[in-house]
């Protein structure tokens, strides 16, 4: 067989997969967009940019998702970083491996059933509970925008630890005895080596979460109690209560559009700040 | 080491243990301004540990570390001006080949001018012969260059000490050839002082105005490397240093500056001390190639002794014999084409005489 043959074969499942999974959904998703709504809900063939001239109705889901998504992705960046660089660089190895199960521990649990718990945390008679007894009175944290990131940050650090940990660990830790050698302090050496070479790590984890945290609409609803809506508690309502498809179509693809330019000046930005070889390696 | 040479740099007693490990054990070492300093010894007997308690990067369990006649057991290496090449360079992948030299440069406060930190960088990568070579990412230099990089980072820093740990061992042969010239070259040019770690005998000869012989964790002998090679306390050192052969004898008689000792096989020869010995003392005793000297007929009805030759391998300007005496064993035997000239070629299975001069056979330290 050629080598394009077999490159041919090596791509065929996972091609055919997006082919049938990812290509066909968003035609269709594409198509509807540009439909009206029937009349017992539903999609009835048209076109119209009636349902685009409509996407302003739904601009706190959007205002709420492009505010919380990039916070919730900077704040686990914030938490994960030092333990990452912890795990990788100062714990010791025969603790590392347990260390790192407990990242993810959490994953054995249903998200679903873990933002119930932080409810609980969260509400009455949690933590602003807690803080009366020290003589703050009056704090609401259940359903804002805080109990939110909360949730997402929460959510998602492993998902931030992990790729960090590994460009950390890869990380040849000669070059920080070598940068200390010729003069630089412990802080400068951060800077100057550790930061700039685990780039790819951040940059992966950056670019997951926040690819994950745009689509997100479990935790909003969960801990915003409808009053904190993202994008995908809109679509959820638009497909699933209000049926109203063509106009869920468009919210959707405006999403997808609004995430490809993101992605991709962020992609040059981090290639431009790395510019070396294994840059947006993901791992 | 004449007199006026200063002390850069010293060891007093140092010692390093790691868990139940004693890496180091009470080195004492001055190492003068200057001076091209090898540490020589095998795996795992504590060089590198060394190198790095004079770059900072471990703290000596006991004893001091003294540079500049500062003890500087607390100094932390970024603070140390002292310079370390690498032995897998440990170049920073991120940044340019000029941004690497540049690095040590930038770090210095009160901060030094661009310009002036660009002309530095364009010399030291001149004297390395990397010139033009600045703009290139570390990946697109090959491994000889990546050394010249690492050489290149350290020196321009100008540092009082240079420690070079195995700068050589990644490179083929005919490149650490050459890299040993240039770095000789470089030495004598900059008058920097370098220390270098290497377990190559024939690198740390070639090299070095001294040599510290290590066996583990212990300074065993320190010395020009004339002096390691015609005057070795121990067979440990005889054996690193070139090649010679050993007997294993017990002394006699013990006058000074004339020692007999007796051999295993009851034959009894003579020597000079290069040790305090003691009658009945077990010692080794040491007779290097090149000083034995093969004859047809008995010269020195005494000394030589009668051999079978065994082998003989052609060098060029040198011939190697194997020769067999009945009672004390193998003799390696080295003999000059002019020597051999003069008393012709031994073939395999020739009977013939070994013999050297008293000086020539060592008695050494087991
Ligand atoms: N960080 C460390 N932790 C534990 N043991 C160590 C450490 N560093 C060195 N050792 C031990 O100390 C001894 C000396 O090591 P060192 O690296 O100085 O040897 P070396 O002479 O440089 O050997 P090589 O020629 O193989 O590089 C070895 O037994 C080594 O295992
Ligand atoms: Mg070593």
């Amino acid at each position: 067989m050629t080598q394009r043959g077999r490159n041919a074969l090596l791509l065929t499942p996972a091609g055919l997969w997006l082919l049938v999974m990812l290509v066909l959904p968003l035609l269709v998703v594409f198509v509807f967009s540009f439909g009206e709504r029937g009349a017992a809900g539903g999609y009835v063939p048209a076109f119209t940019l009636e349902q685009y001239a409509n996407l302003p109705a739904r601009w706190t889901a959007f205002k709420n998702t492009l505010i919380l998504a990039p916070l919730g992705t900077i704040a686990a960046l914030l938490i994960a970083y030092p333990l990452a660089y912890f795990l990788a660089v100062r714990c010791a190895p025969r603790w590392r491996t347990s260390m790192l199960i407990l990242v993810i521990v959490p994953f054995w649990t249903s998200i679903l059933i873990r933002s119930y718990a932080w409810i609980f945390i969260l509400g009455g008679r949690g933590l602003p509970a807690l803080l009366e007894t020290i003589g703050i009175n009056d704090v609401r944290f259940i359903n804002t925008p805080f109990a939110v990131l909360v949730g997402i940050v929460y959510g998602y650090l492993p998902l931030m630890v992990f790729p960090i940990f590994v460009s950390l660990d890869k990380l040849d830790k000669r070059l920080l005895e070598a940068s200390a050698d010729l003069g630089s302090t412990p802080w400068r050496t951060f800077r100057q080596v550790t930061l700039p070479l685990s780039t790819p790590g951040v940059a992966t984890g950056c670019m997951l979460v926040f690819i994950l945290l745009m689509g997100e609409f479990l935790i909003p609803a969960i801990l915003g109690g409808g009053k904190v809506f993202f994008v995908g508690n809109a679509l959820v309502d638009l497909f699933l209560q209000s049926r109203n498809w063509a106009y869920g179509s468009a919210v959707a693809m405006t999403l997808v559009i609004i995430m490809l330019i993101t992605v991709s000046i962020y992609m040059k930005f981090i290639s431009r700040l790395g510019g070396h070889r294994d840059d947006v390696s993901l791992m | 080491m004449s007199v006026a040479i200063q002390t850069i740099a010293e060891l007093r007693g140092v010692t390093k243990i790691f868990g139940d490990v004693v890496a180091a054990d009470s080195l004492d070492l001055a190492i003068g301004e200057g001076e091209f300093l090898s540490f020589l010894g095998p795996s795992g007997c504590g060089k590198t540990t060394a190198l790095r308690m004079l770059a900072g990067f471990e703290k000596p369990t006991k004893g001091e570390v003294l540079l500049d006649g500062q003890v500087v057991n607390d100094l932390d290496a970024h603070r140390r001006p002292v310079n370390m090449v690498f032995q897998h360079y440990a170049l920073f992948p991120h940044l340019s080949v000029s941004d690497n030299i540049a690095y040590g440069l930038r770090q210095q406060r009160p901060r030094i001018e661009r310009k002036i930190i660009s002309a530095k960088v364009e010399q030291a990568l001149e004297t390395v012969r990397l010139g033009g070579f600045g703009p290139r990412r570390i990946w697109e230099m090959s491994g000889g260059q990546q050394q010249r990089v690492a050489l290149a980072r350290a020196i321009v820093n100008e540092p009082k000490l240079l420690l070079l740990d195995e700068p050589m061992a990644a490179l083929d042969r005919k490149l650490r050839k050459e890299m040993q010239i240039e770095l000789q070259n470089l030495q004598r040019q900059l008058g920097i002082t370098f220390v270098l770690v290497t377990h190559d005998q024939e690198e740390a000869l070639s090299m070095s105005d001294r040599i510290c012989v290590m066996e583990g964790g212990r300074i065993v002998q320190v010395g020009s490397p004339r002096e390691l090679y015609d005057t070795p306390r121990s067979r440990y050192v005889a054996g690193f240093v070139g090649t010679s052969n050993f007997f294993d004898a017990t002394v006699t008689d013990a006058s000074p500056n004339h020692i007999t000792v007796q051999m295993a096989s009851g034959r009894q020869l003579h020597g000079t001390p290069e040790i305090p010995i003691d009658t009945g003392q077990a010692v080794c005793v040491s007779i290097r190639p090149e000083q034995i000297a093969l004859t047809r007929a008995e010269r020195a009805a005494e000394a030589a002794l009668p051999v079978t030759i065994h082998n003989r391998i052609f060098l060029g300007e040198h011939t190697e014999y194997l020769a067999r005496n009945e009672a004390l064993g193998d003799f390696l035997v080295l003999v000059p084409r002019q020597a051999e000239l003069n008393e012709g070629t031994f073939n395999a299975g020739e009977q013939a005489f070994v013999s050297w001069d008293e000086g020539a056979l060592l008695i050494l330290e087991k």
